[in-house]
């Protein structure tokens, strides 16, 4: 079977006050229904990008596709005209923003925009769309649905909002749902209620996840593969446990050693937190052929800022882009 | 209910305003120099002390102040706003003759400058370098700098002497013979040219502001949920973004009806229309205080309505309002 998703040597380019710089710089990826595919990286390493490029929304006029093919359920997006575009939005693929607080719009009530989101892709009533979105409201778990349909996003608190994001996102039943750093915004206990919620949902609708995170935790426990990126290149890619069971590539290792662990035994001894010295190159740094991570690397050679580094595969499909992955 | 408690609140607040202005403008009358009989005085060609005495009497001027000031409100609040010896008529008559002609010319500048002004804005907002907003900035620096007299008298030598559209000054046509319709037009062509002239400085204002409103709010997150949807360029623009922008329009719009009251007092005087604004002219020039202190009062009850309905506005496009 094809996958739902390919993603072939993506390039997408934003033209910056300092010239074209490739946010996303030869990115490939599968994605089957009903997988999750996680993305993790800092922020500013083109994971909302690539996002925003599968939904046809890069920034106009600014971002556009240079090389590469989205092939969406045998469909290549990029060649796709705007109008075939606004049909698979919101109805094929659709997403959930990171900001619960500001991505709802504050003068239409919640039952409202989730009921236009279905009737901007079915033939229903409006009475027939909003009872259809307070079912949604429902199945997201918003107690009294119907009675904070009418609500409006301002009466919602964080989490409530999320969950009514999420629910006007699988208004259409969508094939792909991206989640672009869905709890970032959210308590810690709220966000382990949505990861549960997309969890179950995806269980009942067989769709396919991206979830874009920087938490490493959450990757563990959500998705199947996940790729690593790395100022707009692709650091490492593979099944979630091979990944965390051996990094190859140094970024990876530096993420992975960033979560903390909980000690059990309190008198024990706490391991200090590690985190990754420096911080993402400017974008005007991306095109250059060498190791964009070499600033900030302890195992960095003469190699690593002369060339860019080679795919490198292993075992069980994991692929990692450095000159040393063999011997780390 | 909550939102008749809110507004029975606004209107009891309104009153409270509105007699503050009446205390304020009758005290600025009193201490002015020269009275009513004066005037009447002059224009009988001088009179003695004991006929000045006289008509004093006749007309309570030589009550104490608070007396005055309490005949006054008294009289205001049975509708009574005294009597006018120029144009030898009650006051209240006077100016519900004239108010209507007022009211059509202020609203209609004030729909059309917000219309338009809106709906330019949108356009220059959505392409900020495109011709239209050029053409936006262009037009707001204009109607924004040219005097509104001026902009009124070129009109009128455009399009009532060099071509001949529109009549020169009046409300209506007192020869025409016809239904209701054709009085209709008739008084919508004699509107066109002090609606435009007065809506000029407002439009570019109006067109500014929303476009710059606009463009914050179509690179908003809200505006990027919507496109994430599914909807259409036309949805995403006049429904989602337009009505979060809206809000600053309305408050400025609120905020400006005095102002196009105001601006209506020129206007009206160079296109001869027959409203408040020419009598307020007349009647200043006549030194007719009686008449001035009513317009005045009309024109703050015009103001405190105007300020009472852009809140009720507010409310309706703006759900977050609609508790307080």
């Amino acid at each position: 079977m094809a996958p739902l998703l390919t993603v072939e040597n993506l390039r997408i380019e934003l033209t910056t006050r300092d010239g074209v710089a490739p946010v996303i710089d030869d990115l490939s990826l599968n994605l089957n229904a009903g997988e999750t595919l996680s993305f993790v990286g800092e922020s500013g390493c083109g994971k909302s990008m690539t996002a925003l490029a599968l939904m046809g929304l890069l920034p106009e006029k600014v971002g556009r596709v240079a090389a590469g093919k989205i092939i969406f359920d045998g469909e290549d997006l990029t060649q796709a005209s705007p109008q075939r575009l606004r049909e698979i939005r919101g109805n094929d693929i659709s997403m959930i923003f990171q900001e619960p607080m500001t991505s709802l719009n504050p003068v239409f009530s919640v039952g409202e925009q989730i009921a236009e989101a279905i009737r901007a892709h079915q033939n229903l009533s409006r009475k027939a769309a909003w009872d259809k979105a307070v079912e949604l409201l429902d199945a997201v778990r918003i107690p009294n649905p119907k009675g904070r349909a009418v609500d409006y996003p301002f009466q919602m608190s964080g989490g409530q909002r999320q969950r009514a994001m999420i629910a006007m996102a699988l208004a259409c039943e969508p094939k792909l749902l991206i989640a672009d750093e869905p709890t970032t915004a959210l308590d810690v206990t709220v966000q382990a209620q949505i990861f549960d919620l997309l969890t179950d949902l995806q269980k009942q609708s067989g769709a396919a996840i991206i979830l874009i995170t920087h938490d490493m935790g959450a990757v563990a426990e959500m998705a199947r593969d996940v790729i690593v990126m790395y100022a707009g290149r692709k650091a490492e890619y593979g099944p979630v446990d091979a990944i965390i069971e051996h990094p190859r590539h140094p970024y990876t290792q530096g993420l992975i050693s960033c979560v903390p662990h909980i000690v059990s035994d309190m008198s024990e001894e706490r391991p200090d937190l590690v985190e990754v010295p420096g911080i993402v190159p400017s974008l005007k740094d991306f095109g250059r052929d060498e190791c964009l991570f070499a600033s900030r690397c302890a195992h960095r050679t003469e190699q690593c800022l002369a060339e860019r580094p080679p795919e490198k595969p292993f075992a069980g499909g994991q692929l990692a882009d450095c000159w040393h992955a063999e011997e780390l | 209910m909550q939102f008749l408690l809110t507004t029975s609140k606004r209107v009891f607040y309104a009153i409270v305003l509105l007699v503050a202005v009446l205390v304020l403008n009758f005290s600025l009358m009193h201490l002015a120099p020269g009275d009513v009989a004066d005037t009447i005085s002059q224009s009988m060609g001088g009179a003695d002390q004991e006929l000045l005495d006289q008509i004093r009497a006749d007309y309570g001027l030589d009550q104490p102040f608070i007396v005055q000031l309490g005949r006054y409100i008294g009289g205001v609040l049975t509708l009574d706003l005294g009597f006018s010896f120029f144009y030898n008529m009650p006051v209240t008559e006077l100016i519900l003759q004239r108010l209507p002609a007022t009211l059509l010319l202020v609203l209609s500048a004030q729909l059309l400058a917000l219309i338009v002004g809106v709906l330019l804005g949108v356009m220059s907002a959505r392409k900020p370098n495109g011709i239209t907003s050029h053409f936006v900035t262009f037009l707001a620096l204009f109607g924004y700098s040219a005097p509104v007299f001026w902009t009124g008298i070129l009109l009128l030598i455009g399009f009532s002497l060099k071509f001949q559209i529109f009549p020169v000054a009046g409300m209506q046509d007192v020869t025409i013979e016809g239904g209701f319709w054709v009085h209709a037009k008739d008084i919508f062509m004699h509107l066109m040219l002090p609606m435009t002239t007065l809506a000029s400085i407002f439009l570019a204002l109006y067109s500014r502001l929303s476009r710059a409103t606009m463009m914050e709010v179509l690179g908003s997150d809200y505006v990027r949920t919507a496109k994430a949807k599914g909807l259409t360029q036309r949805q995403v623009v006049y429904k989602h973004a337009l009505k979060n922008a809206l809000s600053p329009v309305i408050t400025l719009a609120g905020l400006q009806f005095s102002a196009v009251i105001s601006g209506a007092v020129l206007v009206e005087t160079v296109f001869s229309w027959p409203g408040l604004g020419t009598l307020a002219f007349q009647s200043i020039i006549a030194r007719d205080t009686p008449t001035i202190l009513g317009i005045l009062f009309f024109s703050a009850l015009v103001v405190i309505v105007g300020n009472l309905l852009t809140d009720m506005a507010l409310r309706l496009v703006d759900p977050r309002l609609r508790g307080r």
